[in-house]
């Protein structure tokens, strides 16, 4: 649904789903799902429907994804860091255990 | 960014754009110790998003971002060598009218006790319930600009854009010069430019710029041949994406095939924090939302806490700066650095500027007044995206008798889900106000809980600095965990 304007500088790598995607240093997690094709962020705990970021800025809480064994992350407010391990949230989402 | 958190200091801000940063750097300059605090990596808040990095380098990006985008950076450039004290990445996840702040950073909270507190949370797109707008592939037009502003990442499957306002058309110009498949722009306000034109001839000699510059837009567009359609009824169709938008457009119901929907009339402020504390708020019935109400100095009725930039008001972002400046003044004045003579004369050019502002902001309000985001929403329509209640869900509940809006946010959980009401506050309101034949203000607001933003468990066990605080804030304990630790 997205593509990048400027594809020179994807240095970092994350997965998602065990997925590689490259992306930007400074890009927000949600950016670089979005801009590598990840419709799906996140299902709903109430009707299990897919979700994608409405708002970009913090405020709709639908980019909610699991990050490194953490669910409820707002993807739109987190930086990329490199080897992030990024799930998409089923439901209520998971914790791993520490 | 420093790894032993601050835990005191004399003035905490709260957001990093126009008036966050301006109110910041002014009262750094004046020798008040100041901490800016916030949610983003980087300063320049959403309207100057990533403005750094961005002016580093000069390609197609900077063409289609501009120069009003470009003008950020002096404002950026300023606060940095101010010597006020940044913490990006921060959510603010309480303020206590004793003046402490509940900051999450880094997986770890902290409290900082602040003498004062200039709240600069900006504005958020105002909640566009539409049929389908749960469907991944329903976005804010801001909510593209941002992705365009922060990573360069524009659509690139046909897009459709609804809404009205100065953004609505600022973004279908930047994604067609993006080249983005921009197939077509539904304007959903009541009256065009035309109509209005009558209010706009007196403040049209100062504001000509910016009047040209919106026709500039539209006259791109139309150059461009990207059909724009006076419309209403919008909706998003599809199985578990968009597959089309709908909308009713000279009497019929037309069809665009678009797998991206931009929804957008105009920007709202973000206060869930003085609700959260309580503050007296004002109904603000020409930009139909709540605003903090505020002294001249925008001063909040908790007297340590000041809200300064669109989160006192939708005004922009230029005037955005001199308020921050004017709260910058006031508490640098209380805090003792300058005298009452000095701060009222200092103010004096800002307040100039805002008058001047005020009366371009009332045409603004006046044009794009909001109509399809505040009609009255069919049954099936979701209101509350977090709990998935639908307009015909609260409507049976009121007809059950709960009419008090904090009853309907219990017994339906609108305003209970992770956004804390976020989107749907608004909404839930209006259905009832509308089922009760009552206005807004009778309605009133959810009654907010700390933490406005979610924090763990773990980290809240953890806080680092939770010393018992038996002095009374001046607004009660209510609200206040740290009081109760």
């Amino acid at each position: 649904m997205f593509r990048r304007l400027r594809a020179d500088d994807l240095t970092t790598t994350i997965y998602f789903d065990g997925r590689p995607l490259r992306c930007r240093p400074g890009d927000s997690i949600a950016a670089a799902l979005l801009a590598a094709g990840v419709e799906r962020f996140r299902t709903t705990p109430v009707s299990g429907t897919d979700r994608m970021p409405h708002c970009m800025i913090g405020n709709c809480f639908d980019c909610l994804v699991e990050i490194d064994g953490r669910a409820d992350q707002q993807a739109c407010l987190v930086p990329v860091r490199e080897g992030s391990q990024v799930r998409s949230q089923l439901g209520t989402g998971k914790f791993d255990a520490v | 960014m420093t790894d032993t958190p601050r835990t005191d200091c004399e003035l905490a801000i709260v957001g990093g754009g126009p008036a966050g940063l301006a109110a910041a750097a002014l009262a750094a300059e004046l020798g008040v110790e100041t901490i800016l605090f916030d949610e983003q990596p980087t300063p320049g808040g959403q309207i100057y998003r990533n403005i750094e990095a961005n002016s580093r380098k000069l390609d197609a990006l900077s063409d289609i971002l501009g120069a009003d985008y470009a003008k950020g950076l002096a404002l950026v450039e300023r606060f940095r060598s101010s010597g006020a004290a940044y913490e990006p990445l921060s959510s603010i996840w309480q303020v206590t009218a004793a003046g402490k702040l509940g900051v999450s950073q880094k997986g770890r909270a902290y409290l900082t006790r602040a003498g004062r507190i200039i709240l600069a949370t900006g504005a958020v797109e105002r909640p566009f319930p539409v049929p389908g707008w749960t469907l991944p592939g329903v976005m804010g037009a801001g909510a593209a600009q941002t992705l365009m502003k922060a990573s360069g990442v524009v659509p690139d499957r046909p897009t459709v854009i609804a809404g009205s306002g100065p953004l609505t058309y600022l973004v279908a110009f930047q994604l067609m010069k993006a080249r983005a498949p921009l197939t077509g722009v539904i304007d959903t306000s009541r009256k065009g430019l035309l109509e209005t034109g009558l209010t706009a001839l007196p403040v049209l000699p100062g504001f000509a710029g910016d009047l040209l510059k919106g026709l500039s837009w539209m006259a791109a567009l139309r150059r461009a041949r990207i059909p724009v359609f006076s419309g209403r009824n919008v909706a998003a169709e599809g199985g578990s994406r968009v597959e089309a938008v709908t909308f009713e457009g000279r009497g019929k119901r037309r069809r665009l095939p678009a797998s991206l929907l931009l929804l957008h009339e105009g920007v709202v402020p973000n206060n869930q924090i003085t609700a959260s504390l309580r503050c007296r708020h004002v109904w603000d019935a020409a930009q139909m939302a709540w605003r903090p109400w505020t002294d001249e100095w925008g001063v909040t009725s908790a007297e340590l806490v000041a809200v300064a930039g669109d989160g006192a008001g939708i005004s922009g972002a230029r005037a955005a700066v001199h308020g921050g400046r004017l709260a910058a003044l006031d508490a640098a004045c209380r805090i003792g650095r300058i005298s009452r003579a000095e701060r009222d004369e200092r103010a004096r050019p800002e307040r100039q500027h805002l008058q001047r502002d005020a009366r371009f902001r009332a045409f603004l309000d006046n044009t794009y007044r909001p109509n399809e985001a505040v009609r009255r929403l069919a049954n099936e329509t979701i209101a509350c995206r977090c709990e998935e209640v639908t307009a015909g869900d609260l409507r049976a509940l009121v007809a059950e008798g709960f009419t008090d809006i904090n009853q309907l946010k219990s017994f339906s959980r609108c305003g209970m889900g992770q956004c804390q009401g976020r989107m749907c506050g608004a909404t839930v309101a209006r259905i009832l106000a509308l089922s009760l034949e009552t206005d807004m203000e009778s309605v009133g607001y959810y009654r907010l809980r700390l933490p406005v933003k979610p924090l763990p468990v773990a980290q809240l066990a953890e806080l680092g600095n939770a010393e018992r605080d038996l002095r009374p804030s001046p607004l009660g304990a209510d609200g206040d965990p740290s009081q109760r630790v």
